[in-house]
């Protein structure tokens, strides 16, 4: 009653404002200003660390100079590289997986909760022990592998060669939880009857999981890939932890660089057009695939 | 209400007692300061305490906290490089006047560690900080290894030279490659954990060592900053191919990204023959080894020249701290001889000339020569209010070659002074 008495006077659309007045501004506050503020800083030559050195207006400079930049490629690259092995291994395992996990099975619950144990922890620490997991020495990778097919020693953090797979695995180890569950979603949300009726046309295992399955957990899929793929464009802490983006720059991903233009060499001018650049980029990837995807389920 | 009453009234008091914060990296010496703080408490009832920050995020949380002008520390033991920013950019004190209001003379500590330390411009006779902590990179080497007559024997037959102290790094390389790889004891056994880290300062720290020593000078002497043919000489091309020569041949697996603690460790471990580290952490490692067989120390070998890299700190006051005048206090009584004296024996390394100077300095440790000695030859990477920016690309291209193996040394120096150019041009200096 109060709260009615309160709001008495008020337009439903009044009413509205004030409910979402608050996130908007959070949002104007922390999104929106710093984006404009960044865009504003883009153009200019400005070092935060040059205490009252005025930024100058420089225009497209720093665009230029970051495109031009040959060491920005290959930053791009690592991260291109990254993002696609750890997307196409998280999508196959993941929805193996989540095949798997929908047969109903002694232990399956716990199966489950052990197999979406890594996505809870946090990813530095992930960084942190898989460092000793991947020593030379002591490591129980190296261990594991020599078990199985004698390399003898292999060093996967000091080598440029095997430095990038080493960050691709613990991602995909830790991050295929995550698509697993999505498309597990997917796989329960798929009616029996369709199986049902499948069966009575005498189609195979094959062509039920083609023809049923695989079209109905897809777009489930798609948005699961989706996220992980945003996520690993800006991946920082674990690969920090694990290889510091070396050996030299082998691992180097663009957000590394970006923090380390940004907050160590304080070139603030240059890392917001930078920053721009990649935000633009991702946004570009992310409207192309929410469209592709928005096709894919309209299918 | 009588608790309540307690707890308000013990607020008060703490709240009223005098006591500053110090920051420092979180380290053995850092141990030894706390410890020898608790008399300059005792005397002067200045309660301090201490923030410890582990080494790989020192620089980023100590020049975070000063840009942004914070409060957190009324007193700073900041890394020989951060003096140039510190004076440039205002975060530390000036401490002429403070020196001469307390009789406090810059000529009774060690000229090298001033000259590192404590001014800006290089060289002039403004003081930002005090010198608290000398420092420069050497090498440990497992004594006791060296000693046994079969390893011995079999050195001198391979080389033809005693194995012992190297007296240049070409022999230092001969012996660690000897010890690379060799069972000793039932135990696989390596030659030497060297700098590689690459997210710091590390390998930079490490390869400079080398570079030094083969003669290796930043920029042209007559002409501030023009560093073709200086950084990138020939000598200084060949130090760096010889530093990727030690890692490749000597360093033991998984070596790739070590610093400081990786070092130790490889080396408490009995992993490697040989370690380069700071001095700073001699008296832990000494302290394990109470008869002195186990470990014996060095300085940076000579090549072309002796040199070695210069590690230590200066203890300044923060521009931004509201407790300059206690502050002060602790610096006027740090600089006391009988306290820097006690700062010696806990394990810190003092600049005080009456420490250094006192006839029985030498054999006061084992590794208390070395330390003079190295003390009169160090170099220092730039001391540029830009070091950080000057540093990491530096990093990046040293570790792409030694460690990666990517491109030839020459092709990393001319990219390291590619972007030095361009940092000391966006800082007018070009």
């Amino acid at each position: 009653m109060s709260v009615k008495k309160k709001f008495k006077g008020l337009s439903d659309k009044a009413v509205g404002w004030l409910f979402i007045g608050p996130t908007v501004l959070l949002l104007l506050a922390i999104n929106i200003y710093p984006l404009v503020y960044a865009i504003k800083m883009s153009f200019t030559n400005f070092y935060a660390n040059k205490i009252g050195r005025e930024p100058q207006f420089v225009g497209l400079k720093n665009y230029i100079k970051v495109l031009n930049k040959e060491a920005i490629w290959e930053k791009m690259q690592v991260t291109a590289s990254f993002m696609f092995w750890t997307l196409l291994l998280q999508a196959i395992i993941g929805l193996g997986l989540a095949l798997l996990l929908n047969r109903k099975f002694k232990g399956n619950e716990l199966l489950t909760t052990l197999i979406v144990l890594p996505m809870m922890l946090s990813p530095a620490v992930v960084g942190v022990f898989w460092t000793y997991l991947y020593n030379p020495q002591v490591g129980l990778f190296n261990y594991v592998v020599n078990f199985f097919y004698d390399l003898g020693s292999f060093d996967m953090i000091g080598s440029s060669t095997l430095a990038p797979w080493a960050i691709v695995i613990v991602d995909t180890w830790m991050w295929t939880p995550f698509t697993m569950l999505i498309c597990l979603a997917g796989l329960r949300s798929v009616p029996n009857y369709l199986y049902e009726a499948a069966e009575v046309d005498r189609a195979s295992k094959w062509q039920q999981f083609i023809y049923i399955t695989l079209p109905s957990v897809l777009p489930f899929l798609l948005l699961a890939l989706l996220f992980r793929g945003i996520e690993n464009f800006k991946m920082f802490d674990m690969v920090v932890e694990l290889t510091s983006g070396g050996p030299g720059s082998a691992t180097e991903l663009a957000s590394i660089n970006l923090k380390r233009e940004a907050f160590e060499k304080w070139k603030t001018g240059y890392s917001s057009a930078f920053a721009v650049i990649l935000f633009v980029t991702i946004f570009g990837f992310g409207n192309v695939y929410v469209k592709v995807m928005n096709k894919i389920k309209e299918r | 209400m009588i608790l309540l009453f307690v707890s308000l009234f013990s607020f008060s008091v703490n709240s009223n007692a005098k006591s500053i914060t110090l920051g420092w990296a979180a380290w053995d010496p850092a141990n030894a300061l706390q410890e020898l703080t608790k008399e300059f408490t005792a005397e002067t009832g200045i309660e301090v305490n201490f923030e410890f920050v582990p080494w790989p995020n020192f620089a980023d949380r100590m020049l975070n906290e000063l840009n942004n002008k914070g409060k957190t520390f009324d007193l700073l033991i900041g890394d020989s490089q951060w003096i140039g920013a510190g004076a440039v950019y205002g975060h530390y004190v000036k401490l002429n006047d403070f020196f001469d209001k307390e009789g406090i003379s810059m000529s009774d500590f060690s000229p090298a560690t001033v000259y590192a330390y404590s001014t800006w411009p290089k060289g002039s006779e403004n003081y930002y900080a005090l010198p608290a902590m000398g420092d420069a990179l050497a090498w440990a080497y497992r004594k006791d290894w060296f000693d046994r007559p079969e390893l011995k024997s079999e050195f001198k037959k391979k080389h033809g030279y005693d194995l012992g102290v190297p007296a240049n790094w070409n022999q230092l390389h001969d012996m660690c490659k000897f010890f690379q790889g060799r069972e000793i004891d039932g135990q696989k056994r390596y030659g030497a954990a060297i700098n590689t880290e690459r997210g710091s300062e590390g390998i930079t720290m490490g390869v400079t060592a080398a570079m030094y020593a083969w003669g290796m000078e930043y920029e042209n002497p007559n002409k501030p900053y023009d560093m073709e043919g200086y950084f990138n000489s020939p000598q200084a091309v060949e130090a760096v191919e010889f530093y990727r020569k030690l890692y490749e041949d000597c360093a033991p697996p998984g070596h790739s990204d070590a610093y400081m603690v990786a070092n130790l460790d490889a080396y408490k471990s009995g992993q490697v023959a040989f370690q380069m580290n700071w001095y700073a952490f001699w008296p832990g490692v000494s302290k394990e080894d109470s008869d002195g067989r186990v470990s014996g120390f060095f300085a940076n070998p000579k090549q072309n020249v002796a040199a070695a890299t210069l590690g230590g700190q200066g203890i300044s006051v923060v521009k931004y701290s509201d407790k300059q005048d206690l502050a002060l206090e602790y610096i006027k009584w740090f600089a006391r001889p009988d306290v820097q004296q006690k700062w010696w024996d806990l394990g810190g390394y003092s600049c005080h000339n009456d420490v250094l100077n006192s006839p029985s300095f030498p054999t006061s440790t084992v590794y208390a020569q070395g330390f003079l000695d190295s003390m009169g030859i160090v170099k220092d990477f730039w001391q540029e209010p830009t070091f950080v920016e000057l540093m990491l690309p530096m990093q990046e291209a040293i570790h792409d070659y030694v460690v990666n193996g990517k491109g030839t040394a020459k092709e990393a120096l001319d990219k390291i002074i590619e972007e030095w150019v361009e940092v000391f041009e966006a800082d007018g200096k070009l």
